[in-house]
């Protein structure tokens, strides 16, 4: 199944998008956070969303939803360091309506342009 | 003994660190206030995994940049760390420098940088300090200069970009969400990435 990797600034931010996902998409168990540098400081981590990366991949590849600024660049950063051949896309959507979307779509087996599209579609979806 | 490599990493670290609070207050102004803060988090890093004893310069520097894309937290992370860690590449094996490498030191970096953050020149970023140094460096060398009155010369180009920082808006990072507003203040990447330009140059006049 496809991976999905949140990338936050905040590591509360990316632990909690997971978990709001989670209560969607049961035993699903390829949702990995990589939120903020490893003492809990806020900011991002290129080396710790790459070890994500390889976590959440099972060989179907892995999407990763960021948050703003600089979650981007140390996204592509952490793309360029894998050592392994792991098919990784950024999803251009808001983390947590983009993550529920996504781990709905990967749990049930969908590919990784199928994961992408519906995380892309919840940028559209009307809350009221 | 410690290295050259290390010494020199270990100056480029004390000056960020001195300059922490004057690298956070000019992004107070434009950014989120972090900027300084972020550097001498990454620098602190640094100065204690590269080994004191690391010769090659082309190695201390890929360490120094894979620690600063781990620790820094902000883009200038992603884009300092890739411009440490090409500048490493084309380094390699090396342990003193020519005013060759010099050249391919300021190539590999810009490229790096802009790999990363995809600005031009005229952004208020980082590049408005190294691209004109670059050139200037650039400039003396083929006019018959020697490497460190060259890379004084490539200092002086930094500064004035940062003046020029201050003269536009920014169109990329945090302060672009600021538009005109951010006109009247310095860059701060292009502040730190100048004080590193200086003292990398205080530090070869004095080991040549
Ligand atoms: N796309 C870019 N290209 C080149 N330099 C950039 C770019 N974006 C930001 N910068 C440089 O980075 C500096 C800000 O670095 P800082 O460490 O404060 O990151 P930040 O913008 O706060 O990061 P974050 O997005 O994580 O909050 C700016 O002053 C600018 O010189
Ligand atoms: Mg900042």
């Amino acid at each position: 199944m496809v991976g999905l990797v949140i990338v936050s600034h905040s590591p509360k931010v990316a632990e909690g998008a997971v978990d709001l996902a989670q209560e969607m998409a049961h035993g699903y168990d390829q949702l990995v956070a990589a939120g903020g540098l490893d003492d809990g400081t806020i900011g991002t981590d290129a080396v710790r969303i790459k070890e994500a990366i390889e976590r959440a991949d099972d060989g179907d590849g892995v999407v990763v939803l960021c948050d703003v600024g600089s979650s981007i660049m140390s996204t592509e950063t952490a793309m360029d360091l894998l050592e392994s051949d792991i098919t990784v896309r950024i999803a251009d959507a808001p983390i947590i309506e983009g993550v529920i979307a996504a781990a709905v779509s990967a749990s049930i087996g969908q590919d990784i342009a199928a994961v992408v599209a519906d995380a892309e579609d919840a940028k559209s979806f009307s809350k009221l | 003994m410690s290295s050259k490599a290390y010494d020199c990493l270990k100056r480029i670290g004390d000056v960020i660190i001195e300059n922490k609070d004057f690298l956070t207050d000019l992004d107070r102004e434009i950014g989120d206030a972090d900027h300084g803060v972020n550097m001498a988090r990454g620098f602190e890093a640094v100065i204690g995994k590269v080994p004191e004893d690391q010769e090659d310069i082309g190695a201390a520097f890929k360490t120094c940049g894979m620690t600063l894309l781990s620790t820094v937290g902000g883009a200038s992370g992603p884009l300092y760390g890739t411009a440490y860690m090409d500048s490493g590449k084309v380094l390699a094996g090396k342990t003193s420098i020519e005013k060759e490498d010099v050249s391919a030191v300021f190539d590999a970096a810009i490229a790096g940088i802009q790999k990363r953050g995809k600005a031009e020149r005229g952004e208020k970023t980082m590049l408005d300090s190294i691209m004109p140094a670059r050139d200037a460096y650039n400039e003396a060398i083929a006019a018959g200069e020697d490497m460190i009155p060259a890379l004084e010369k490539a200092c002086e180009a930094a500064r004035e970009g940062i003046e020029f920082t201050k003269t536009i808006h920014a169109t990329k990072g945090r302060a672009s969400y600021l538009g005109d507003r951010s006109i009247g203040h310095q860059d701060p990447g292009a502040t730190s990435i100048t004080l590193t330009l200086e003292t990398i140059t205080n530090f070869l006049k004095e080991v040549k």
